[in-house]
C-alpha cells in the first residue's frame, strides 16, 4: 500500500491546467458548464458506439479518460448503456451488421439523443467508403450532430467534438432543446 | 516463398502430412476462379502456400487438423460461396437467423452480451451458458464490423494498399503496414536498405510497448486497481507524444510504406528515445512490483482464465496468448525476420496460462522492447530509409509474416495487371486465439469474463475485415 501511495504521491496531479481563455479547448470547456446547466441541467453521459471502427478510434476515446485529458472531471463520463446516455459517440463506417444494431441503440437513447460521430470513417465513409458490406458515413443511418476528423482524431479533437455537439443543438434552437 | 497448386484430394493430403509432421497453419482464404489457399508453417518454420483450384463449391475440410480452420472456412463460404465443413452457419453474413449450441439441464441458463458492449470496445456477441454465476460455455458470433476490405483492397493500386492494411486492426497498423510491404516487396523482388529495416523494428516496438501499456492498466483496473489504469494510461500518453513527436503520428499509421518508412530518426531523436527508455523502465519497476504484491489483483488473477498448455497446442493458439501458456513461440526469434537476426530479442514465457501469466509475459515484452529500442538507436545503420519501389508483374505473390504486439500477422497479396491489387488477405492472430478465449472462460465465473477477456485482448475488426 505505501508503494502505491508514494507513487500517487510522486506523480501528483498530471491533469494539463486549463489553457488559455482564447483556446479552443478551454473555451469549450468553460461553455460546457454554462450549455449543460441550461440543456441538461446535470453532467453528460455519453454511450460509445463501434459501428465498424478498425478499432484506432476506440484508443483514442480511451484517451480521454486518461490522468492528461480527464474527461470525467469536466462531469461527463462515459456510461454503459444507451438508456442512461444522453449522447452516442459512434465510430466507424458502419458496417451493414452493425446497421440494426447501431439503430437500436439509438432508440433505446433517451433525448436529447446527441449524436458525434468519431473519426475519418464515421465523417465520410474513410478509406473503406460504402460497399456491399459498408453504409458508409454515420449519417447515413442516424442524425449527427457533430462530427470529429482525423484518423484517429487526438482525444483533445474528440473532447471538443463533445463539446460542439452541445452548442451546435442549443444554437439550432431545434425540437429537442429541453429548456 | 513457395506456392504450389494441388488437386483436391492432394491439397487435404498435404495438410495431412504438414500437420502430422507438427506443422501449423498459418492463415486460410479463398480468391475467384475459385481457389482456397493455405499459409502452412512447418515445426522448422519454413513457410508455404498451398493452393487448390476448385471446379465445384466444396472443398476439404481441414478443421479436424487445424481447429481454428473452421472460422476461416466460414468466412471463405459467405465471401466466395466455396464450402467446407458441417458448420454452415454465416460467420460473416449476418443475413440468416443464428443457432447457437444449445446448453440444456436443471438451472441452466444463457446471458446474451453484444454486440454493443458495456465499454469502450469493439463490437461482437458472446453467449454465455451459465449455472448460476459459472460459467459452462461461452460461444462467440462475430463478423460486426466487416466492411468489406479484402474487395476493398481490389479497388487499389498496390502501393495505396499500405493504407488499407494499416487499418485492418488499428491498434496493430505498423505490423500490418509491415507485412503488406514485406509481402509486396517480394512480389516486387526487391530488397529495402538496412536502415528502413531497422526503423521499421523500432517502430513495431514502439507499437508492442504503446499496447502493453493500455493493457497493463485495463487489466489493472477490470481487477479492481484503477491505480493501475490511472498510472499506465498516463505512460501510454506520454509515449504516445513521442511518437507523434519524433515520427509524425501517435499510432504511427502510414508511417510503414512499401519500400521502407516514410519517416526518418535525427540525432535528437535518440538522445529523446534513449532518455524515454531509462524513465519508462524505472516506472515499469516500480508498477510491476506494486501489481505482483497487491493481494487484491493477484486474488484475481492468479488461476483465473486459465488456457493451459496442451489446449493452446491443441488448438494452434499464436502470440502472446501462446507464450503465457509455455508455448515459446516469437516470429522476431522463430524463425526471424530481419533485422531481429541481428537484435537477438529474448522470448517472454510463463507456463501457467491465466490472467496472471499474461500479465507476467506483458511486462517482460515490455522490458525487452525497450532495451531493443535501445539498441536498435545505438546501431541503426546509415543509409537511405526507402528506395522507389519497382513494379511487381501481373500474377506475381508474396506473403508478409510479422510478429505484432498481440502474435504474428501475415498479409498474402497478388498482383495484377498495372500495379492493381489482384488479391490481398490479411490475417489477424485474433483468428488463433479468439477460439482459445472460450476454453479459458469454462469454469470461471461470469464477472471475471472482462478481466479474461482483457487479458488476450483480441480484435474484433482484424477478423471480421
Amino acid at each position: 500500500m505505501h508503494k502505491i501511495l508514494l507513487k500517487i504521491a510522486q506523480v501528483g496531479i498530471c491533469t494539463e491546467r486549463p489553457r488559455a481563455p482564447d483556446e479552443a479547448l478551454r473555451l469549450g470547456a468553460a461553455r460546457l458548464n454554462d450549455e449543460m446547466l441550461q440543456l441538461l441541467g446535470r453532467a453528460l453521459a455519453i454511450r460509445h458506439v463501434d459501428a465498424g471502427s478498425c478499432n484506432g478510434c476506440e484508443l483514442e476515446i480511451h484517451g480521454v479518460n486518461n490522468p492528461y485529458y480527464n474527461l470525467e472531471g469536466l462531469g461527463i463520463k462515459f456510461v454503459a448503456g444507451p438508456r442512461h446516455a444522453d449522447m452516442l459517440l459512434v465510430t466507424g463506417p458502419v458496417a451493414r451488421n452493425m446497421e440494426e444494431a447501431l439503430r437500436r441503440t439509438y432508440d433505446a437513447t433517451p433525448e436529447p439523443k446527441l449524436v458525434v460521430a468519431i473519426g475519418d470513417c464515421g465523417c465520410t465513409g474513410g478509406i473503406f467508403g460504402e460497399n456491399h458490406a459498408s453504409r458508409g458515413r454515420v449519417s447515413n443511418v442516424i442524425p449527427v450532430d457533430a462530427a470529429v476528423p482525423g484518423c484517429p482524431p487526438e482525444p483533445a479533437a474528440i473532447i471538443q467534438g463533445i463539446l460542439t455537439a452541445v452548442s451546435v443543438r442549443r444554437n439550432s434552437g431545434s425540437e429537442h432543446d429541453l429548456r | 516463398m513457395r506456392r504450389e497448386f494441388f488437386d483436391a484430394h492432394a491439397w487435404r493430403a498435404t495438410c495431412e502430412a504438414h500437420a502430422g509432421d507438427g506443422g501449423r497453419l498459418g492463415a486460410l482464404w479463398a480468391s475467384d476462379g475459385p481457389a482456397v489457399h493455405a499459409l502452412l508453417i512447418t515445426k522448422e518454420g519454413s513457410l508455404s502456400c498451398a493452393s487448390l483450384a476448385l471446379s465445384g463449391p466444396e472443398f476439404p475440410d481441414v478443421s479436424d487438423l487445424f481447429p481454428a480452420a473452421a472460422r476461416m472456412q466460414r468466412a471463405a463460404a459467405d465471401l466466395y460461396g466455396v464450402r467446407a465443413g458441417a458448420d454452415t452457419r454465416g460467420w460473416l453474413r449476418h443475413d440468416a437467423p443464428y443457432a447457437f449450441v444449445r446448453v440444456e439441464g436443471e438451472g441452466v441458463h444463457e446471458i446474451p452480451v453484444g454486440p454493443v458492449h458495456a465499454g469502450i470496445i469493439e463490437p461482437g456477441h458472446f453467449r454465455f451458458s451459465v449455472v448460476g454465476e459459472r460459467v459452462l460455455r461461452l460461444e462467440e458470433r462475430l463478423g460486426y464490423t466487416h466492411k468489406g476490405i479484402e474487395k476493398r483492397f481490389e479497388e487499389m493500386s498496390l502501393e495505396e494498399g499500405v493504407r488499407l492494411a494499416g487499418r485492418v486492426s488499428g491498434d496493430s497498423t505498423v505490423a500490418f503496414a509491415w507485412a503488406y510491404s514485406m509481402a509486396l516487396e517480394e512480389a516486387a523482388g526487391v530488397r529495402v536498405p538496412p536502415r528502413a529495416l531497422w526503423l521499421r523494428a523500432l517502430l513495431l516496438e514502439r507499437e508492442r510497448v504503446a499496447n502493453h501499456l493500455g493493457d497493463l492498466g485495463a487489466i489493472g483496473n477490470d481487477g479492481g486497481l484503477a491505480f493501475g489504469l490511472a498510472q499506465f494510461s498516463r505512460l501510454k500518453e506520454d509515449w504516445l507524444r513521442i511518437s507523434a513527436r519524433l515520427f509524425g503520428h501517435r499510432y504511427l499509421m502510414d508511417r510503414v510504406v512499401p519500400g521502407g518508412v516514410a519517416c526518418d530518426l535525427q540525432r535528437a531523436g535518440v538522445e529523446e528515445l534513449l532518455e524515454e527508455a531509462g524513465r519508462l523502465e524505472a516506472e515499469l519497476r516500480t508498477l510491476r512490483a506494486i501489481y505482483y504484491d497487491h493481494a487484491g489483483l493477484q486474488d484475481r488473477c492468479i488461476n483465473c482464465g486459465v488456457l493451459a498448455p496442451r489446449t493452446a497446442a491443441a488448438l494452434g493458439v499464436v502470440g502472446l496468448a501462446a507464450r503465457a501458456s509455455g508455448i515459446a513461440m516469437d516470429a522476431r526469434v522463430f524463425p526471424g525476420f530481419a533485422p531481429y537476426g541481428e537484435l537477438q530479442p529474448k522470448i517472454a514465457c510463463h507456463r501457467n496460462g491465466d490472467v496472471a501469466s499474461r500479465i507476467v509475459v506483458r511486462f517482460e515484452e515490455l522490458f525487452e522492447s525497450l532495451n531493443l529500442v535501445r539498441r536498435i538507436v545505438d546501431s541503426l545503420p546509415s543509409g537511405d530509409a526507402g528506395i522507389p519501389l519497382p513494379q511487381a508483374a501481373e500474377g506475381s505473390f508474396g506473403v508478409g509474416w510479422i510478429e505484432g504486439w498481440r502474435g504474428e500477422v501475415f498479409v498474402a497479396l497478388e498482383a495484377g495487371a498495372n500495379g492493381r491489387v489482384r488479391r490481398c488477405h490479411p490475417h489477424d492472430p485474433s483468428w488463433q486465439n479468439w477460439p482459445a478465449l472460450e476454453h479459458a472462460v469454462i469454469g470461471n465465473i461470469v464477472p471475471d469474463f472482462p478481466l479474461i477477456n482483457k487479458s488476450f485482448n483480441l480484435s474484433y475488426a482484424g477478423v471480421d475485415l
